[in-house]
Formats: structure tokens, C-alpha cells, sequence
């Protein structure tokens, strides 16, 4: 069953003179001209559909347009052109303290965010005491919300929304709060909840994390729908593109073109596992370093040793 | 609208909560503010217009506390609905909710005022032999209409005040204007009488008529005055729903 479906959906968004100014400069600019409005794409033609049970990874540089196709799912924003689709209620994770009140207490601000995301006073009630103790915060529930330490903060936002059990969950960079105990707890928790078939959304700029838990990938930039599908090789490419220096990036035109950047990225992988287990890499270098040497190095094996590889890899 | 209400009464409960909470946040007498406050300004102008200006005109401090009782209504709730959007848009640009309830709870908190002022409006009533009977029950359709006036004035300047902050000073300005022109502390009289009808054209005033020939004069005003009260209610709500039907997709840009 098609649980979200986004149909051409593209988002223009404004920017310029309409934030900064007052009516005075606005009567000026009006009156001589200069009033600026700019407005660019936010997001274009994005397409995708989740079906029930899916975990989608959203994944793509700053500025992709991710956090802006998340606003239009949930309804904070009308997309200019084409259409969202959803069917059941979300939970939304957007910037995770946001909408909680500072000067109430905890207990408080529990009720409020429910009642934000929708649910009964009733509901709340059964839910309250399994909130706070996922979110460990039993000896803080009558503290205000402005004395908790960002981590708590992060903490309570993720447990009422994976507890108020949504049909469709979407966590914006919410994964990598609290402490490494509690980040496994969440995961473990996000996994149970598509287990139960909840449709899931997740922004990320972890791509191990998208790796891990996501089974579908989508990914933007500058608006641009890039690849929709399967997680693996959108993330092999993906990763290809981050780890490439700015001046040579490329993105894949089609589906053909992903496999290949996917393949490469792939057989660099093995490269630098071979590497690892022999201790020949160099030491001190970084990362991306070593990621766009390997990838090079694909690039530079003779084409019967780069068959062979490739062959390798369909197997497996 | 009103089976959304349902739907968000649990919402619109947990904003009159909060907002309740945070206004008497950290203050010794907290809730006992509503009625001191009121109180004391009563007994200011008294002061000023009985013992300075001398004032002896029949009941003149009803005269005088009617005009303040609908008045501080007003400008609480529309200075509360004015603001009230703003002070949510961390919310409303994370969370999809219908950005209406925020002003609906303020209007409700400033009514919770009003019904404590009330208090020592009946007070201040016993006290000056107002004669009491159910013509008194009629005042609950001027309140009706001056709430649903103040939420779409409430309405139209929360969206002003999204798009130009200058919009809260030049609103207070407009305030102070329109206590002097309501005929709060002084009788229409002093206004020729062929000009006497321009006092009409102000809805406030039109609401606070009303409460006088209630309570003072003792007989529900004529046919004119329910339609006159009605009509400015439903044409500040109307104009503050066109607003918002055609912003609410746009205040998201300008916060």
C-alpha cells in the first residue's frame, strides 16, 4: 500500500528584501523599483512513493532542498507545483527542541507536543510515564524545559515522537542525539518501529546511518532529484561524490551512470580493505585523502584487472 | 470549522494552559493581578474625574468602568492576537497546526480577564444601587459580539505584524486614539447632536453603549444596535479569514 507518494513536487522558495525590512523601506522600495524578491527552486520535480514499511534515507549536500521537501510532506509548506500524497498521520522531527517551551516544565511540554502532533489528551495520558522513561527523564519531570542540557532536550522530542506510535515518522538529523548509549537505543527503536510497518523518513549526513537503517535513498541537490531507489548503490555514489574534490564532482545523469560511480566506489572499497589488512596505506592521511586515492586508483587499473573486479562484485 | 475545533480542542486546552502559565510566571499574586489591576484603574479615574474634575453626573463610575471593562478587553486580546503568531513561529514553521488557535487562545485568556474584572465590575455595581434583573442576561450578546470583533481585528493584525513589525507601534498609537474617541470618561453630550451619530461608526463604542443602556439605563437597546454590533463582529472576522486564506501559505517566508 502506497503510504506517501510526492508527484512532481517542486517548491519555490522566497528569499530578500521581505524579511529585513519595514514598512517604511518597503513603501520606498515599492514606490522606486528596488523592492528584490528572489526566488529560487527549493526543490524540483521531485518524484518518489514509500510504500508502508519503508524507511526512506534522504541524503544530499547543504542546501539540497532536503529540510524543504520534509516541510511539504508534513503540510508546513503547499508545494508550488505537483502534489503530496500522505495517508495516516505524521510525526515530524524538525529541528528537534523547537516548538518546546522553555519556561513549562517537562511534563507540560510533554502534553503540548502531543497535543501539536495531534493526539488525544487521553492517549497522552496512557503514553506519558513510557515517554519519560525512555527519554530517562524521571527525576526531571518538573524541572522547566529551559534547565534541561541539550542532550535531555533531544532526548524527550525523540521519545514522544517514536512513542505515539505515527503511521509516518520523519527525523531530521535526530539520530545523533544524546549519548552513544542512548544513540543505540534510538536505533534499535527506530528498527522496531518499521518492523511494526510504520513508514519512516530519515535526513542524514551520516551515510553509514542511511546505510543502515534506510532500504529505499533518495538523493538531492540544489533541488534536483539525482537517484530514487535502492539504498546501496545511491549511497556508493553519494559517497563518491563527497569524498571527489569539489572542482571534479560529477553527478550521475541516469541509472547506468549511478551503477558505474557505484561499481568504482565499490571496488575502491575492496582496495582499501586489501590495503588495510596489509598496512600499506600511508599513515596520517585523512580520509577523503584516502578515499579519492583509491577511487584513482580504480580508475587507473588496466581494464582486464578492472573486469575481473566488477565480476567479482556481481557475485557477491 | 467547528469539527476541526473538536479536533484541536485538545491543542487549543494545552496554548490556553501555557499561555495561562507564563503570564503569571514568577509574580507574588499572580492570578489576584486580574482583579487588582482592574480595580486600581477604576479607582485612578475615580480619583481624577470625581475629586479633580469634579464629575457628578449619575453613576459615573459605572459610566466610567463600563467604557475600561469592554475597552481593556479589546486591546488585550487584539495586542495579544497581534503578537501571538510571531511569538509561535518556531512552532508553526516545524509543525503543521492551524495557526488561528494561537490567537483563539489568547482572545479566550483575555476573556478569563474579562470574566475576573467582571467580578469587580458586579462589586462596584451593588455598591452604586445598580438595579439588577434579567435585562442583565442581554449583555452576554454585546461580549459574543466583541469577541468574535476582536479575534478578526485580532486576525488582520497578527498577519500585518508578520509582514511589518512597525505594525505594533502604530497600533498602540491607534490604541490610545481610540480611548479617546470612544467616550470612555466622557458623555457623548459634549458632541452637537447632529454629529452625535459619528460615535456609531466605532464599533468599540457601539459595544460599550450597549453595556451602559444595560446597566445604567436599565433596557436592552433597540433593533440597530444588535445589528450594528453584529455586522462589525462578522465583518472583522470575515476580513481576518480572507487574510488568512490567502497568507497562511506565506507567513513561513516572512518570519
Amino acid at each position: 500500500m502506497t503510504v506517501l507518494e510526492c508527484k512532481n513536487v517542486s517548491i519555490r522558495y522566497k528569499t530578500g528584501d521581505l524579511q529585513s525590512i519595514g514598512l517604511k523601506d518597503y513603501v520606498v522600495r515599492k514606490l522606486s523599483g528596488k523592492y528584490k524578491v528572489e526566488e529560487f527552486w527549493a526543490d524540483r520535480n521531485v518524484t518518489f512513493s514509500l510504500e508502508k514499511g519503508d524507511m526512506l534515507g534522504i541524503v544530499g549536500t547543504n542546501g539540497a532542498g532536503k529540510s524543504t521537501l520534509l516541510k511539504a510532506i508534513t503540510g508546513i509548506m503547499v508545494p508550488t507545483e505537483g502534489q503530496v500524497v500522505t495517508r495516516g498521520n505524521i510525526a515530524a522531527l524538525l529541528e528537534l527542541a523547537s516548538g518546546f517551551d522553555p519556561e513549562l516544565t517537562v511534563r507540560e511540554n510533554t502534553f503540548l507536543r502531543g497535543a501539536l502532533l495531534g493526539y488525544t489528551r487521553k492517549f497522552i495520558e496512557e503514553k506519558y510515564e513510557e515517554i519519560i522513561a525512555f527519554a530517562e527523564l524521571e527525576d526531571f519531570q518538573n524541572h522547566m524545559f529551559k534547565q534541561l542540557s541539550s542532550g535531555m532536550k533531544s532526548r524527550l522530542a525523540f521519545s514522544i515522537a517514536c512513542l505515539v506510535n505515527p503511521d509516518i515518522l520523519i527525523l531530521d538529523e535526530v539520530l545523533s542525539v544524546g549519548d552513544e548509549a542512548f544513540k543505540d537505543k534510538s536505533a534499535q527503536k527506530i528498527k522496531n518501529i518499521l518492523a511494526k510497518g510504520v513508514t519512516g523518513i530519515l535526513v542524514s549526513h551520516s551515510v553509514q546511518q542511511v546505510r543502515n537503517l534506510c532500504n529505499k535513498c533518495l538523493w538531492l541537490d540544489h533541488g534536483q532529484q539525482i537517484a530514487f531507489g535502492a539504498t546501496a548503490p545511491i549511497c556508493s555514489a553519494y559517497s563518491t561524490y563527497l569524498f571527489t574534490p569539489r572542482e571534479k564532482r560529477r553527478l550521475p545523469a541516469n541509472k547506468e551512470e549511478l551503477k558505474k560511480i557505484s561499481d568504482r566506489f565499490r571496488i575502491a572499497w575492496r582496495l582499501g580493505e586489501k590495503e588495510r589488512a596489509a598496512r600499506t596505506n600511508p599513515p596520517g592521511e585523512s580520509e577523503t585523502d584516502r578515499v579519492y586515492r583509491l577511487l584513482c586508483a580504480v580508475d587507473a587499473m588496466p581494464p582486464a584487472e578492472r573486469a575481473a573486479a566488477e565480476r567479482e562484485l556481481n557475485i557477491k | 470549522m467547528l469539527e476541526k475545533l473538536k479536533k484541536n480542542r485538545f491543542l487549543f486546552e494545552e496554548l490556553v494552559k501555557r499561555d495561562f502559565k507564563k503570564k503569571y510566571k514568577r509574580t507574588v499574586l499572580g492570578m489576584l493581578w486580574s482583579l487588582l489591576a482592574p480595580l486600581l484603574n477604576v479607582l485612578i479615574l475615580m480619583f481624577v474625574f470625581v475629586n479633580i474634575f469634579g464629575r457628578t453626573q449619575d453613576h459615573f463610575i459605572i459610566y466610567i468602568f463600563c467604557g475600561t471593562l469592554v475597552m481593556s478587553f479589546y486591546t488585550e486580546a487584539t495586542q495579544g492576537c497581534m503578537r501571538a503568531l510571531m511569538a509561535n513561529a518556531s512552532i508553526f514553521t516545524k509543525v503543521n497546526v492551524p495557526k488561528y488557535l494561537f490567537l483563539l487562545s489568547k482572545t479566550f485568556q483575555a476573556l478569563i480577564n474579562f470574566a475576573l474584572t467582571t467580578i469587580i465590575f458586579i462589586l462596584f455595581c451593588i455598591f452604586d444601587h445598580i438595579q439588577f434583573g434579567f435585562h442583565m442576561l442581554s449583555l452576554l450578546y454585546p461580549v459574543l459580539c466583541l469577541l468574535v470583533f476582536s479575534f478578526g481585528v485580532g486576525m488582520v493584525l497578527s498577519a500585518l505584524f508578520v509582514f511589518f513589525r512597525d505594525v505594533e507601534y502604530l497600533y498602540s498609537i491607534f490604541l490610545t486614539l481610540l480611548n479617546y474617541v470612544s467616550a470612555i470618561f466622557y458623555p457623548v453630550t459634549i458632541m452637537p447632536e447632529n454629529l452625535r451619530s459619528i460615535f456609531y461608526l466605532n464599533p468599540v463604542y457601539v459595544y460599550i453603549f450597549y453595556f451602559r443602556c444595560v446597566v445604567i439605563d436599565g433596557f436592552v437597546p433597540s433593533l440597530i444596535i444588535h445589528i450594528l454590533a453584529a455586522a462589525y463582529a462578522l465583518i472583522a472576522l470575515l476580513a481576518g479569514c480572507l487574510l488568512y486564506k490567502k497568507c497562511n501559505n506565506e507567513f513561513l517566508y516572512y518570519v
